[in-house]
Formats: C-alpha cells, structure tokens, sequence
C-alpha cells in the first residue's frame, strides 16, 4: 500500500470533476493513458539506451511517434503486423534490449496471442506489451475495434503481469517498472485523480477510502467513475469505498479480502467483459479466501457497438449512476 | 582453404552427420513418440552449422559474439538436441531423457530449460521474427555475429513468416540466414496437394531476400551456400535446401506418416545397422 496521508487521499478522491466528457482530443479535462505513455516512453529512453520500441503502423495513436522522432536509430515500425512485432521484441529481448511493442489492444493481444504465449511468456522473456485503444471508449471505430477481451486473454499466460493505470500519473509510474508485463491503455482523455506523489507497486492496489456499506474495486477508467459513485451514495448516507486495482495480476488479495471484511459486498467496475478480467480476479480470490457478495460492472458478455465514447458508457452501464443503482439495490436486498 | 582440407572437412562432417542421425534415433526410439522424419532431413544442414560454420561455445552458451541458430520448425527438437549434445552442451546420456517427465529435453525445444537452445519454438513461424530481432540488437551493438534460422517447407504456409520475411529485408538484415528445410511433406501429405509452396525461390526473391537453391544433403553444396550467404550484403539470405524426408533410413525416406512417428525398436536396429552399412 502506498504511503500517501490521509488528507491526501481525500484531496485526491475529491478533486473536481471526476468525470467530465470523454474526449479524444481537444482541449477537454484530463489527461489520455496513451499520450502519459508517450511521455514516459521518451523520458524512460533518454535515461536507459537499452529501451527500443516497436509499433504497428499506429505510432501516431499510440503515441509511440514521441520516441520515434528523439530516438530513430532505436524505433522500428514493423508495418501491419502484429505476430511479427511480438516476435521481432522477443528477438531483439534476447541481445539485451529492454523492448516496448506497442499497437492497439484488439491487435495485440488477440492477433498475437498465440505469439505472445510461445514467444514471450514461455520463454520469460522482459518484453513490454503497452496497447492503446482498450475498451469500448475507442467508441466511434466500433466493435471491430474495441477490445473488451484483452485483460482475459494475457491473464490466463503464466509469468505475465497485467496493469491497467487509472490515469495519467499512475500511468508514468506503470512505465518504469521492471516486470514482463500487459499495459492496457485507453484512447480517451480521463480525469487525473492520482495524487502528485502516487507510488505505483506492481500487485498492489490504492485504497481511496474503505466503505462499510459497500466497497467497488475499479481499473482504468472505471476508477473516476467510481469516485463518482462514492460521492454520490455518500450523499444518500451509504458508506461505499473505492479501491483503485491497477494490477489486475498479480492480484492485491490483502486488499481484496481488507474491502470484503469492511462491508460484506463488492462491486468490481471495468471497461472491460465481465467475464475473465478484473471481476473474474476479485470473484476467484473471493470465492478461495473470504467469500463475499459480488457485483460485477462491465460488458456483459456482448460486443461494443459505434457511437460517442460517453454515450457507449450510458448504453453498457458504466457509469456512476449505474453504480450507485447496482449498490443501493444489492442492499435493499440484503 | 585447400581442395585436401576441404575434403578433409567434408569427409568429417559426414560422419559427424551420421553420428547424429545415430543420436536422433536412438532418443526417439527411446521416447517411443516424436518427429522422425523431419529431424533426420535437417540432418546435415545443421551438422555443417554446428560442427563447421558456426562460432559458438558450449562451454558459454551465453557467449554475446556467438552465432544464433533458431529452431523455427521446433518439431526437429532431437536434431537440435543431438547437435547440442555432441558438441558437448550436455552429457549425451541426457538424449534418453527425452520427453520423459523432468527432463530439459521437451517434446518441442524449451530455452529455460537447456542452455544452448537460443528460444522456446513449437508453433510454427514464429522463428524468423525472433531471429529478425536478435540481427537487430547485434547490429545496434555493433556484434559481427551471424543468425541462422531453420524453417520447415510446410511451415512457410504460415503467414508470420512472410511478415518476417518483409522485415528481414526492410531492414537489410544481412547477417540473418535463413533455411528452408524443403523436405516436401508436411504431416497431412505432400506440401504440393496440401498447400503448394512453389515457386519457393522466386517468392523469396521476390521479397528482396538472395536466394541460394541447393542438394541439402551435399556437405559440399551446403557450405558452398552457407559461405555465398555470408558474403552477401545489404540483404538476407535465404538457403532453399533440398531434402527428403527420413534422409539416411531407407524406410522412413519420403513418407509422409514417418512426419511425427518415433522408430519401433526393429525398426531402430534396422535403421542403425543400414546407416552404418552405408559408409
């Protein structure tokens, strides 16, 4: 757990707004993961010349671009092709070279799974996998797009981390950890909610506030909403928490089973299927450690569809309004 | 090199190369399952890399400036065993271990298990991406050391390997190597009813690699071309190697069955006293 102060904690959960309109560009709040990476990517390469990145014709929207321009002799667009870029990286891990391969999420982790599998997680190698594009928040580009699978899919590999920053900060500390990992970033701008001095650890989760009434374990996006969430039961008197999962694997089970004790019921919230990423996780470690009563918020078992990002999060259910409904219904119950 | 070296080396590595196919057997025969055929058509290919052209150093398999040699068709482990083995990664007891619980020595060749093994291979076409990046960081690195990557015929149906093949040349990669092992089956029948493959040479040249068209069990034509490739600059090279399948064992030679069947202990007798007879 991070060693962030009390008053911090608040001031970071607080801070306005949470969840403004999601935007890809423009001069929208927030900051977008993709363009924290590009960031982060080029301050990681100017500090250590072992980092090389490869892309599939999507540096511009990966924001791997920002490298290629400093670093030339040190980036290689390997074209449209996302089996050959993860086993060019796992080529050029073996010299030594400290690989970033970045496209989008659909495409790298379901075109090249079966590479990533034989190439990069039965031989361990320190490949970083960093997509863009995750969720349904690619939003115009439609299902073909919108990868909804991907937490699932490099889950289920042994030896592979799997991160989901909530925003951009979390992001820049994902960058400079030392693991072989899956990075899954988003295509819009999100709220900064992170505070300044936020120290990421892989495997462990950011408790914002611990409810008695109910606790939600969010990734990504879903966390802003999920603050949201909170401010809005907190007005009706329901005590919920919020805890930020950014490593989905290895899995923080102390702070799964810490929210569980508190409240007795967990929401999991995730731009993601509901089936196989974080709810799965939560479900599983639950299910083997402290058996609780789980919601999970996320796609359920269906493909994304065209529209704006935001109407997308209306028509799926991510959003805080649907939270608070799935909360204040699952106590009615109880 | 002198015509007596030179035929002095020759003479060696066809020994050697028996020397190999005798282990190949031997280790499938033992493991009661494997893939026979195209470990035995590879045979003398890889013998001339191992035995001959290659520098490497069993004693260091870390070695930075040592040449590469991947695997791409993974099925052949026990001719990537057998090469390891007799050029002393390991003890050569360890080849009856194959494919028994325990042992390094997996059904398809696994890097984090047996030093010498550059990468984990099985699935098909993955090998020639891995062995594009490997040229890559040596390059960055200013290593002279050469990569040679080993495909099946059948495999280069997979369309990672055209990928690889474009970046290969893109990027000038001339210190990558490959081979096809053109053995003209793959487990279901003939490459040609299967899926044909031809023209091989003129597609590989047609991706901007050189191209070298050989007898894959000429000792002599097989260092001729691996030399030639090596000369070669500002692109890779590519040694289409003529073989046949079960190569050395009269009965195992062009059929298809022998792909991924082990020998019975008749057939290993049998096999073993034709090879030796041969010489």
């Amino acid at each position: 757990m991070s060693e962030i102060t009390e008053s911090k904690k608040q001031k970071a959960a607080l801070a306005p707004p949470h969840n403004p309109p999601l935007s890809k560009g423009g001069s929208g709040g927030g900051v977008a993961t993709r363009d924290a990476y590009g960031d982060a990517l080029l301050e990681l390469g100017k500090k250590r010349k072992e980092v090389v990145v490869l892309d599939a014709d999507l540096s511009g929207s990966t924001k791997t671009a920002k490298f290629a321009k400093v670093f030339p002799e040190r980036f290689f667009n390997m074209g449209i092709s996302e089996q050959d870029l993860i086993g060019t990286a796992g080529g050029l891990s073996l010299t030594g070279k400290l690989p970033f391969a970045s496209t989008f999420a659909i495409f790298e982790t379901g075109r090249a799974w079966e590479q990533i599998r034989q190439t990069i997680s039965y031989s361990n190698l320190n490949v970083k996998l960093v997509a863009t594009h995750s969720g349904i928040t690619v939003a115009e580009d439609g299902a073909s797009h919108q990868a909804i699978e991907d937490i699932a899919l490099m889950r289920v590999l042994p030896n592979m981390a799997v991160i989901v920053p909530a925003d951009g900060i979390e992001t820049k500390q994902v960058i400079e950890a030392i693991a072989e990992f899956y990075v899954r970033l988003g295509r819009p701008k999100v709220p900064v909610i992170m505070p300044d001095d936020y120290k990421f650890t892989i495997g462990k989760a950011y408790k914002f506030h611990i409810g008695k009434d109910a606790n939600i374990i969010a990734a990504g996006l879903m966390v802003s909403v999920s603050l949201d969430a909170m401010e809005l039961l907190k007005k009706e008197g329901i005590d919920a928490g919020v805890i930020n999962m950014p490593t989905v694997k290895p899995l923080d089970h102390d702070a799964v089973i810490e929210a569980a004790k508190a409240s007795g019921f967990i929401v999991t919230a995730e731009e993601h299927s509901v089936i196989g990423g974080l709810g799965g996780a939560v479900c599983e470690s639950l299910a083997e450690n402290y058996p609780a009563s789980v919601k999970r918020i996320g796609i359920k078992d269906t493909f994304g569809c065209s529209g704006p990002a935001d109407e997308l999060m209306k028509l799926y259910g991510l959003t805080a309004e649907d939270i608070v409904k799935t909360i204040k219904e699952a106590l009615k119950k109880s | 090199m002198s015509q007596v070296s030179a035929a002095k080396e020759i003479s060696f590595l066809k020994e050697q190369a028996k020397a190999v196919r005798i282990e190949i057997l031997k280790m499938l025969a033992e493991a009661g399952s494997g893939h026979t055929g195209g470990s035995l058509s590879a045979a003398d290919v890889a013998t001339a890399l191992y035995f001959s052209k290659m520098r490497h150093n069993p004693k260091d398999p870390a070695w930075k400036e040592r040449d590469r040699f991947i695997l791409s068709k993974g099925h052949a482990a026990p001719l990537l065993y057998a090469v390891l083995a007799l050029s002393g990664y390991f003890d050569k007891s360890l080849l009856k271990t194959l494919r028994k619980l325990g042992s390094p020595l997996q059904g398809h060749p696994c890097s984090k298990l047996l030093p010498g093994v550059e990468i984990s291979t099985g699935s098909l076409g993955q090998g020639l991406s891995i062995a594009n990046g490997i040229a890559m960081g040596l390059k960055m690195d200013g290593i002279n050391s050469r990569v040679y990557c080993m495909l099946g015929d059948g495999e280069t149906q997979e369309g990672q390997v055209w990928e690889a093949a474009m970046t290969a040349a893109h990027y000038r990669l001339d210190n990558v190597c490959a081979i096809i092992d053109n053995n003209g089956l793959q487990i279901d029948g003939h490459c040609c009813d299967v899926m044909a493959l031809e023209p091989i040479t003129e597609k590989w040249s047609a991706f901007g690699w050189h191209v070298i068209d050989i007898d894959g069990h000429d000792m002599g034509a097989i260092l001729g071309a691996l030399n030639e490739a090596e000369g070669i600059r500002g692109k890779p090279a590519m040694i289409v190697a003529r073989t046949v399948k079960g190569k050395g064992v009269s009965f195992f030679e062009g059929k298809a069955q022998y792909h991924g069947m082990a020998p019975t202990s008749e057939e290993l007798e049998r096999a073993l006293k034709e090879l030796e007879d041969n010489e």
